[in-house]
């Protein structure tokens, strides 16, 4: 199922989980709720032991999912585990895709991942110009590769990601690492109207936390949102206070369905296209 | 200066820009400002940095005829005394050049990370002789074994920030730097400390630093009359390999050996993800960390393992991408030594020339010890390939560091082992403390 399709109809609610945190069964059962929730795609975090992108709450998930043993074939059964009726997308480090081709480079990972059932990958430590040998694997196999631009990213950069780009494009809504936050960046509107005439879905992440910020997002002119940290706090809560599975699922369900209702508020508020 | 193309990002397959998206402006300003202040020196930039470098640093070191280790190896053995640069070590040259180039490209801020701390504290002193407010990032595990330079940093004016995640070494004090920068990249520029890094680190930061193996090839001429028939240096990250080999690399008949921290053993515990040693160059495989492809310490997934030695300034998972190229290459040869003969060549090098190292540079006396000497407990010279016979009558060993910083670490590790050389223990344990 390409990515886009997630985009098709609304906007799109996009959840992040570190795949196995904080242990293989009851992510399983976190990932399924947030599609309960109303998700439109996942993405699922295939744990890299030196994630320079993330802030402490995704790191401290990776940990966690390390210890329990997620490895790349684990991240293949899980995925395969999975009961869920939405595109799932592979975030990770490129060191991971690299060295389970060895000398193949990430080709062999690709047609894996495809095997399964991922739709597409996001890859924060690859930028488009060493993208090349990714992006000939995931058009070998039909998978959509995300991009993230940044508040800081050149035009000239932009160009070039535009040409590779596939599935929707990650607006970062700021400066900085993965983290919830208390307000939305004004950068937000800024970067989405630089890419306004891109033909893939726009969807923001970085820092949003609630429904309200989901519905200001999209009243901004996002396609989609991607909600990461937010998540992964009360998954981090519920192995805190001795892994009440069913609480962290129901209130992972929760959020989810209040995230994807302020999404879908935030349609009504969008200013309505001229008529020339 | 080295005249590779400087704006080819790669050495071979190594290097690159494996950086989040939020950087890349960043490292494409750098670039900029590298190839614009460093290369084509405008706005005497470079004519500034070689006076700081004079002026600040001390420079030229001396290159030193050792004496009793000529004697001992039966070759003429030099001395290349960067121990005696300004802050006891080679990484004042790259940071003084970084911080210099930082206020050049107008930004207000210095961050920086640091393993062994000697690269903290010569980014300290840089700052606070340019007038830079800095921030330096710390594993906890480095701070607590190298509080000497800790308190250096900090009565510099610069601000320690431990940092807690994983085992609280380099590689993750790199990582943390990396994120603190990708969130104040607009007015802050990042010390890297190593010729590691996505580009333009790896080049910046050799052709700062090749002022080593420029002195050494001008005053090895003038001492002997030719150049040296080996230059040796230990690697971690590999700043001062590249300084001392750079103006060596195309003297075909010149040796080049970079010597590694072997640590305990050369084997790895997969179940646990450690490598007890950083030999990174002798024993790792290909991947992408920290912004560039080179050899890494991993598993079979391609999880970064914890690294170990005795030094923490080797002790670190990568090594820098033109090293990793130049051992591809076979003109550079890696080889690695053990703890246990570190730290017997820091008491070697301190009884027979008066010269206290740091633990990192005692790995490369190790391995003269090993190839031209012999090692105490026995253990004879490695196999060496037909490039490398054995060393020629000219070496150059590339002091790159004094050892006053890892005093604590040596009393520690020198009781904990029976080393025939070291001295009595057995009254400073008696009157117990530290320094």
């Amino acid at each position: 199922m390409g990515l886009e399709s997630a985009f098709a109809d609304e906007p799109a609610f996009v959840p992040y989980l570190a795949a196995g945190d904080p242990n293989y069964e009851d992510s399983l059962s976190y990932v399924e709720a947030l599609a309960a929730g109303g998700a439109d795609a996942i993405e699922l975090g295939l744990p890299f032991s030196e994630p320079i992108a993330e802030g402490t709450t995704i790191q401290n998930a990776i940990v966690r999912s390390l210890d329990a043993g997620m490895t790349p074939e684990r991240f293949f059964e899980f995925v395969s585990d999975l009961d869920v009726d939405v595109p799932l997308v592979c975030m990770t480090y490129y060191n991971l895709l690299y060295q389970y081709g060895a000398d193949e480079g990430p080709r062999p990972f690709v047609e894996k991942a495809a095997e399964v059932g991922v739709g597409g990958f996001v890859v924060p430590d690859l930028p488009a110009e060493e993208a090349g040998p990714l992006r000939a694997a995931c058009d070998e196999f039909g998978l959509d590769l995300v991009f993230i631009v940044a508040p800081t990213t050149t035009q000239s950069r932009l160009d070039r990601m535009r040409e590779q780009v596939s599935g929707y494009v990650y607006v970062q809504a700021r400066l900085g690492v993965t983290g919830a936050r208390d307000d939305v960046d004004d950068a937000t509107e800024e970067s989405l109207a630089r890419i306004a005439d891109w033909d893939v879905p726009k969807a923001v992440g970085f820092g949003i936390k609630t429904g309200e910020h989901a519905e200001r997002i999209v009243a901004s002119g996002a396609d989609g949102i991607i909600v990461g940290s937010a998540l992964v706090d009360i998954v981090t809560e519920g192995y805190e206070n001795g892994d009440p599975t069913g609480e962290v699922a129901d209130r992972l369900e929760a959020l989810a369905r209040e995230l994807k209702q302020g999404a879908l508020r935030g349609t009504q508020e969008r200013p309505q296209p001229e008529r020339t | 200066m080295s005249t590779d193309d400087a704006h080819d990002p790669k050495f071979g397959e190594y290097g690159g820009q494996y950086v989040p998206e939020a950087l890349m402006p960043a490292i494409e300003e750098l670039a900029d400002a590298y190839e614009r202040y460093v290369l084509d020196n405008e706005d005497g930039f470079m004519d500034e940095f070689r006076e700081r470098l004079a002026d600040f640093g001390g420079r030229p070191t001396p290159l030193q005829y050792a004496d009793q280790l000529s004697e001992r190896y039966d070759t003429d053995v030099y001395l290349k005394r960067e121990d005696l640069l300004h802050g006891g070590a080679h990484k004042l040259n790259n940071a003084l050049g970084q911080v210099l180039l930082a206020k050049y490209m107008g930004k207000e801020r210095i961050i920086a990370e640091t393993g062994a701390g000697q690269h903290g504290t010569a980014t300290a002193m840089a700052a606070a002789h340019l007038d830079m407010p800095c921030e330096i990032y710390m594993g906890e595990t480095d701070i607590a074994r190298q509080r000497p330079n800790v308190f250096r940093m900090k009565i510099n004016g610069s601000e320690v920030v431990p940092v807690t995640v994983g085992r609280g070494t380099l590689k993750e004090a790199i990582s943390e730097t990396m994120r603190e920068w990708a969130t104040t990249v607009e007015n802050t520029h990042y010390v890297i400390g190593s010729v590691v890094g996505p580009h333009p680190f790896p080049k910046m930061v050799r052709d700062f630093q090749s002022v080593i193996s420029e002195e050494a090839r001008e005053q090895t001429i003038e001492k002997t009359g030719g150049l040296p028939t080996d230059v040796v240096a230990c690697a971690g990250g590999g700043s001062n390999t590249m300084g001392a080999f750079a103006e060596f690399v195309d003297d075909e008949d010149v040796a080049l050996h970079a010597v590694e921290a072997g640590g305990s053993s050369l084997t790895v515990d997969e179940e646990e993800g450690v490598a007890p040693n950083s030999a990174t160059l002798s024993t790792g495989d290909e991947g992408v960390l920290h912004g560039a492809r080179t050899k890494l310490l991993q598993d079979s997934d391609g999880q970064i393992m914890e690294s170990h030695s005795v030094s923490a300034g080797l002790d670190y998972a990568g090594v820098g991408p033109e090293l990793a190229h130049l051992v591809d290459e076979e003109r550079v040869t890696p080889v690695n030594v053990d703890d246990d003969l570190a730290l017997e060549a820091f008491h070697r090098l301190s009884q027979d020339e008066g010269i206290i190292p740091a633990l990192e540079t005692a790995h490369a006396f190790g391995y003269l010890e090993r190839v031209a000497g012999t090692a105490t407990d026995g253990r004879a010279a490695e196999p060496r390939d037909e490039h490398h016979e054995e060393f020629g009558d000219t070496v150059v060993v590339n002091v790159s560091g004094r050892g006053d910083k890892d005093l604590e670490t040596a009393i520690e590790e020198t009781t904990k082992r029976d080393l025939d050389i070291a001295p009595d223990m057995s009254m400073l344990n008696r009157m117990g403390g530290g320094l």
